[in-house]
């Protein structure tokens, strides 16, 4: 009986999860009424928006990601070594961008850097792009802090500086290559799932006026029937790509770690 | 000279994050003079801002109830249901994906399931008969809004809850059973009791979850829904309400209230991880 009610719950559920992505996909390739075309996919791929803001947001979460392991794990290292009672204020402070929400924090940065404010960011596109980068840090810090701090939790940190002082090393060789190495799974599957929240993002570029991918989904999704569908289709197998890389990374780690 | 080596991160967030947020809240609370005030703050209470606020709250509330409710059978059918284990993995890491599958392309996908063309819709019309419009659902509505944000509520419900499920000790319900307890009784008199703050607890972050998304109800239903976020996203682009500093009143309510949401389940899940380790 608890069984039967088992299975019923948890088919039910799944079916909730299932009919949304196959009813997107079926949509996407609807296009032509004599049968299933990728023709959604063709006009798509073939619009130079599509590969102008696909390519920008590609690039502000590739540099969001550069920028985010080069706060986050220095961070992460020094508090763990040093400083361990300033610990919770730090994860307090990373794990705000959870509790406020982003389009509240986006509009600070509106009001803070305009053109008639005392750090102009705003004044100029690459300005904008700039704020774009660090908003999408900011976005990222609660995923890729906990990530980093999880994996130096593993690993001696105090015994590999010793050692590599030791030998005479100086702080950006032991950071860069000691503790980088040590923690890469950890940063990798930061940095995926980075990628994923990022690439789609709406809020922030929509606010600043910055042609990325979040926005011309959205517009397009105004205007056009199949389209749209492709898109979030696009959208959601990178998700779904960039969760596989992590439990495929995690795995890698599980194979060299030494065995106790 | 120990501090130098966190002074970019405290500059960053200082200068991206608390600054931004702070000018937001501070403004809240000024003239555009520059003096303090409250006039701000007593001037959320007019009809639109209110029902703003409440209809947010009200779908920000059912979905994370909703989502509670179903995750947690499904937390609970995988863990004690006696469903074979080769599905918990999958499950995980698809939840994984969903609770992150948030935004535009969220909102593509019900209008392509349950939109008036949608597939459920037409297969329900066609095959049975059923239309959903007449029987009162409508997905650019807030049903059709707590329908969509459950795709992605449930998911995270799976994932917080389960490791909770997991820790509930074997012994706990032998030493019931051994008392004479049925499973009735095991359940709301041990499981639920230890089990109560991580729910209530989740249900708050799953309320601040919904709260704060912007994207998917703006690609849902354009503008037609006045919920607090799409407001301010209005307010932003070209000043709505007629006075900048209302604006930042409005961003600091929805503060206020995503604050309280998370500190009652940052409380909460104090409590409970002293039962669950």
């Amino acid at each position: 009986m608890t069984r039967f009610i088992a299975w019923t719950v948890f088919l039910f559920g799944c079916l909730f999860f299932v009919l949304p992505l196959l009813g997107l996909t079926e949509f996407s390739l609807s296009m032509r009424r004599e049968g299933y075309t990728f023709d959604a996919y063709r006009v798509v791929l073939a619009d130079p928006q599509f590969r102008a803001t696909f390519l920008y947001s590609v690039m502000a979460a590739v540099m969001t990601i550069i920028m985010g392991v080069l706060i986050v794990v220095p961070t992460a290292y020094w508090v763990r070594l040093k400083m361990p009672w300033l610990r919770p204020v730090v994860e307090f402070i990373t794990l705000l961008p959870l509790v406020i929400p982003a389009i509240v924090i986006v509009f600070g940065y509106i009001r803070l850097y305009n053109t008639s404010s005392v750090l102009p960011l705003m004044g100029s596109t690459a300005g904008t792009t700039v704020l774009l980068i660090c908003g999408f840090t900011v976005l990222a810090l609660p995923y890729m802090y906990r990530a980093v701090d999880t994996g130096m939790r593993t690993i001696d940190i105090k015994t590999l500086t010793e050692a590599a002082q030791s030998l005479g090393a100086g702080w950006f060789t032991i950071l860069f290559r000691i503790i980088l190495p040590n923690v890469l799974v950890a940063v990798l599957s930061g940095s995926f799932l980075t990628f994923a929240i990022v690439i789609g993002e709406f809020v922030f570029p929509a606010l600043l006026n910055l042609p990325a991918f979040g926005p011309y989904m959205q517009i397009v999704g105004a205007n056009k029937a199949y389209e749209p569908m492709a898109l979030a289709v696009i959208a959601f197998t990178i998700t779904w790509a960039c969760m596989g890389l992590i439990q495929l990374v995690t795995r890698f780690q599980k194979h060299t770690q030494v065995k106790r | 000279m120990r501090w130098l080596g966190v002074v970019p991160f405290f500059l960053f967030v200082s200068l991206f994050l608390l600054f931004p947020t702070l000018y937001i809240v501070v403004g809240a609370f000024r003239t555009p003079e520059g003096s303090f005030t409250l006039a701000n703050i007593a001037s959320l209470n007019t009809p639109g801002i209110i029902n703003a606020y409440l209809l947010s709250i009200r779908v920000s509330f059912f979905s994370a109830i909703l989502g509670c409710l179903i995750g947690f059978g499904m937390a609970a059918a995988i863990t004690f249901g006696g469903l074979p284990r080769v599905l918990r993995t999958p499950l995980m890491t698809f939840s994984g994906v969903a609770s992150n599958f948030a935004g535009v392309p969220l909102a593509f996908a019900f209008i392509a399931t349950l939109g008036p063309v949608g597939l459920v819709t037409v297969w329900l019309r066609t095959e049975f008969g059923i239309n959903l419009r007449s029987w009162g659902f409508n997905l650019l509505s807030t049903q059709g809004l707590i329908a969509t944000y459950l795709f992605f509520q449930i998911p995270l419900m799976i994932l917080i809850i389960t490791p909770a499920l997991e820790g509930l000790k074997r012994e706990w319900k032998e030493a019931a059973s051994i008392l004479g307890a049925n499973a009735f009784q095991y359940w709301t008199m041990v499981a639920l009791p230890i089990l109560f703050p991580s729910l209530l607890g989740t249900l708050a972050l799953l309320f601040a979850n919904a709260f704060g998304a912007v994207a998917t109800a703006i690609a849902l239903t354009g503008s037609t829904l006045n919920l607090a976020p799409i407001l301010l996203f209005a307010q932003i682009r070209g000043d709505v309400l007629g006075n900048p500093h209302l604006g930042y009143a409005l961003a600091f309510g929805m503060i206020v209230i995503t604050g309280i949401a998370n500190a009652i389940y940052i409380i909460l899940r104090t409590r409970s991880e002293r039962w669950i380790k």
